[in-house]
């Protein structure tokens, strides 16, 4: 019977639930498929062998220990970042100005580094550093989270703008400090390595990744188990059931991002002190936005943000050295990332959702 | 035997694990009116959206004046002259009548909207009805805006009406008034059905009566053979006992004051006008009222989440030194440090009244999370309170750590409750306590409430259906537009004596 209506040939239906193994299964189904899509791709537009080309992704990230140390440094950053907007994403409050919040840290830093950094022990220098530069990156996110508590004023808009106000600050800064008239820094105290971070057992990069794990761990412990966790997921659930509950709104907006801008003015001035040792207004370099599909991705838990930032940072690392090894340009190994990336999230979409194809439940009734 | 409009065979619809309609057998027959009924969840409404377009279903076959069809879209439906009249309505508030009426129409030229007030005012004459062509929908009440949308289905040529619950928003006389138009479109032929779970309504407006339980298709009966206790022993499976306990208050005490209440709401408009009562320990207060009407307010006021304006008094009278403290202007955390226990139970379960992501256990701690010095959050008490009220309550749930928002309604109003009334309080206010729950589950919050009441504490009940709130209230304060339109002891009062104290047109203040 050849009816002029028939049943749509795919339905979606929202999945109720769905066992932990299927996700897992289905998010590695993804980076397996994504794996094999970009392969394709390579082969037809270079005509190289996809596999030479994993393997040099491979090698960009991990192939030598120092690759393996870049990579490690890099997640770090992004991970220490995440970790700040953790907090105020969890709360709904659309923080989008981790790269203002980055960059205050990163020039009260340098700002040490230049104007006392032969006056304190090195000790006690990085700790005057952490501390104003956790305390630039917490008035950079305080001033957007007043305008929202007090007048309600939309916090994407704001914490935005304020990036742009950071950045000019900033090239005001190194125009400042320029001496040569290149406009830029150039490495602060490359003689002294005043302000610089101590390598830690022989490895240079050893004290970042001990300052982010800790405060990873404690983002953890404060999301989950602490009473102003609690207070922040109520708040991000709903406005009013924090009043019904007693919560004093404003307060816990103001103190989250106080929290959250603190820790990326931390990143700020790990950037500076403990990677590049200068200041320019790439410091941030976009990684605050990077950052936020970090922290949603692994829906703050801060655990699940290692695996992540590492994902993220390995897929730049290797796009850029098959971009050297092949002589692609970025533009090809920025499409293996995004074809990556698009499975990971797409992936999203099969764990909520499954489809229904037309005549695949009804042979036994025709 | 009337013509049959529209059957449906053997339909299936499965919603991930829950089976929302199975074996679906329905007919539908020109100029009668068929009563859908079964409990919240039963897959009433689920069944209709299948009627209407809006979910396809996985198995089943539907017919339509003898032939089968397939109903992809509304549009399929609208094109099969089935139409939908939803519970919420769909329409837009600045255009008027008639502009809503076509909206949605695809014409060739330009609306002549003259024609199209025309045609409203013919539909109307014919089933008795009033509709103003010209008036802009934000100015209409919720009764009108409700005949509106029957307009609109009736424009588009419908013949086979769906009303999801139409009654659930409006007063005894609205009603009244909603049913002489239905039976006038029996008379003139076309098929109607009426969602609902009220079962007074069910006997003296419909023909037949279709029932559902947990998605399982029931039966159909007429519905001279049937009475209420027949169709609630096939809705719910076994027999129920549907008389409300209603002991009289022992020792009524003062417990909370109000006087010269009034406030405003977020858009400036007073909500609450010099609202002035009493409420005493050891009885039902209701509170009736069309929705809307000041009951959120009012309730919220009391419990701190609301601002008054000045000359306001709002008191507590604490049962063991008697001294007056006045809440007016604290907020619930300086409420709760006063020690004056109130539990409050919002209309707005998962958005007010508990954290929707959030297990049990966590929201177990809600309101008393912050008690103590530690940093952290004690666990292991509200963890014990989670799995307390999960045995007494017999809330279904598959763990505590479940989040809340994935329980069904009434577990989740079972978790709210419990918690409420763990913290052994001195006032409870309920807000729509009842609202989407099946039968057994509301027998049991009203028998919490008896409880409560029985322990001494002063019980407000804001309700919508009237029957309850005269058989398991003491008193019964109505509002009309914000202001107390009178206060009636509920076993004197009727029905309609309440019923035209709501529209603000009846009683003595």
């Amino acid at each position: 019977m050849a009816a002029p209506n028939r049943e749509p040939l795919v339905r979606l239906v929202k999945r109720s639930s769905i066992p932990l193994w299927k996700s897992v299964l289905i998010r590695v189904a993804a980076i397996i498929l994504s794996l094999l899509f970009s392969a394709v791709i390579i082969n037809l537009i270079t005509k190289l062998d996809p596999i030479k080309v994993f393997t040099s992704m491979y090698n960009g990230a991990f192939g030598l220990e120092l690759r393996t140390w870049n990579t490690i440094r890099d997640m770090m950053l992004l991970l220490c970042i995440a970790v700040g907007l953790a907090p105020a994403f969890k709360m709904k409050f659309w923080n989008i100005g981790a790269e203002g919040q980055i960059l205050v840290g990163g020039i009260v830093s340098a700002a040490c580094m230049i104007s006392i950094g032969d006056k304190l022990p090195t000790g006690l220098l990085l700790v005057v550093m952490a501390l104003i530069s956790a305390v630039a990156g917490a008035i950079w996110g305080l001033i957007p989270a007043i305008f929202k508590a007090k007048w309600n004023t939309n916090e994407t808009l704001f914490t935005l703008m304020m990036n742009y106000v950071a950045i000019q600050f900033t090239s005001f800064m190194v125009d400042i400090w320029d001496k040569k008239g290149s406009h830029s820094v150039g490495v602060i105290n490359q003689v002294t390595r005043a302000g610089w971070f101590p390598p830690v057992a022989e490895k240079q990069y050893l004290l970042n990744v001990i300052i982010v794990l800790a405060l990873t761990v404690i983002m953890f412990i404060y999301l989950k188990k602490t009473k102003q966790g609690y207070e922040i997921a109520v708040v991000g659930e709903s406005e009013n059931t924090a009043r019904y509950a007693g919560i004093s709104v404003k307060k816990v907006i103001l103190r989250t991002m106080l929290i959250s801008g603190a820790i990326c003015g931390i990143a700020g001035f790990i950037e500076v002190a403990g990677v590049s040792h200068t200041i320019s207004v790439n410091t941030a370099g976009g990684r605050g936005f990077t950052a936020i599909i970090v922290a949603w991705l692994a829906k703050f838990n801060t655990f699940t943000m290692i695996l992540i930032s590492l994902l993220l940072v390995f897929l730049d690392k290797g796009a850029v050295q098959i971009a050297t090894d092949f002589g692609l340009n970025e533009y090809a190994s920025e499409m293996v990332t995004g074809i990556i990336l698009f499975f990971i999230l797409g992936s999203e979409f099969f764990i909520n959702y499954k489809l229904i194809f037309r005549h695949s439940h009804k042979e036994g009734k025709a | 035997m009337q013509q049959s409009a529209c059957t449906l065979k053997n339909v299936k619809k499965v919603f991930g694990s829950i089976v929302a309609n199975n074996n679906v057998n329905l007919d539908i027959r020109h100029g009668e009116i068929l009563s859908l009924l079964g409990e919240n969840g039963s897959g009433k409404t689920t069944l209709m959206n299948i009627l209407s377009g809006i979910y396809f279903p996985d198995e089943g076959e539907i017919f339509v004046n003898g032939e089968k069809v397939t109903i992809r879209s509304p549009k399929d439906a609208f094109d099969l002259g089935i139409g939908m009249i939803h519970q919420h309505f769909k329409r837009v508030d600045v255009f008027t009548a008639a502009e809503n009426v076509v909206l949605g129409l695809e014409e060739k030229s330009r609306f002549d909207l003259k024609k199209v007030a025309a045609k409203i005012g013919e539909i109307c004459d014919k089933y008795g009805f009033h509709v103003d062509p010209y008036q802009k929908v934000y100015n209409m009440s919720v009764s009108e805006k409700q005949t509106l949308e029957i307009v609109k289905v009736l424009y588009r040529g419908a013949d086979i009406l769906i009303l999801d619950e139409p009654t659930a928003v409006l007063t005894p006389q609205e009603t009244e008034k909603l049913f002489s138009v239905i039976r006038n479109m029996k008379k003139h032929g076309k098929a109607v059905v009426i969602i609902t779970h009220k079962l007074h309504e069910v006997l003296s407006v419909s023909d037949r009566v279709a029932i559902l339980r947990k998605g399982e298709y029931i039966g159909t009966v007429n519905t001279s053979e049937a009475t209420e206790l027949s169709l609630t022993e096939m809705m719910v499976g076994k027999k129920v006992e549907l008389n409300i306990d209603r002991p009289l208050p022992v020792n009524p005490q003062k417990r909370i004051s109000v006087s010269g209440l009034n406030c405003k709401n977020s858009e400036g408009l007073p909500v609450l006008k010099d609202v002035s009562f009493d409420a005493y320990g050891g009885e039902i207060l209701g509170i009736a009222g069309i929705s809307g009407c000041g009951q959120k307010e009012l309730l919220e006021a009391i419990a701190g989440l609301q601002t008054c304006e000045a000359g306001t008094k709002i008191e507590f009278i604490n049962p063991e030194d008697e001294i007056p403290v006045s809440l007016l202007g604290l907020s619930p955390k300086r409420i709760r440090r006063l020690g004056v226990s109130l539990s409050f139970v919002p209309e707005d379960r998962l958005g007010m009244g508990l954290v929707g992501s959030m297990g049990m256990t966590e929201n177990m701690m809600l309101k008393d999370y912050s008690t103590g010095n530690s940093i952290f959050t004690h666990t292991k008490e509200p963890h014990e309170l989670a799995e307390r009220i999960r045995k007494e309550l017999g809330v279904v749930t598959p763990g505590l750590s479940t989040p809340v928002r994935k329980l069904s309604g009434g577990n989740v109003q079972k978790v709210l409750v419990g918690r409420e009334i763990a913290a052994a309080p001195k006032v409870l206010m309920t807000a729509y306590a009842v609202r989407g729950l099946d039968i057994n589950t509301s027998y049991t919050i009203y028998h919490l409430l008896n409880e409560q009441k029985e322990k001494g504490v002063a019980v407000i009940y804001v309700g919508e259906d009237l029957d309850v709130l005269l058989a398991l209230c003491d008193r019964i304060l109505v509002l009309a537009q914000g202001e107390v339109a009178g206060i009636v002891d509920a076993r004197q009062t009727t029905k309609e004596e309440v019923g035209l104290l709501m529209t603000g047109k009846g009683g003595n203040k």
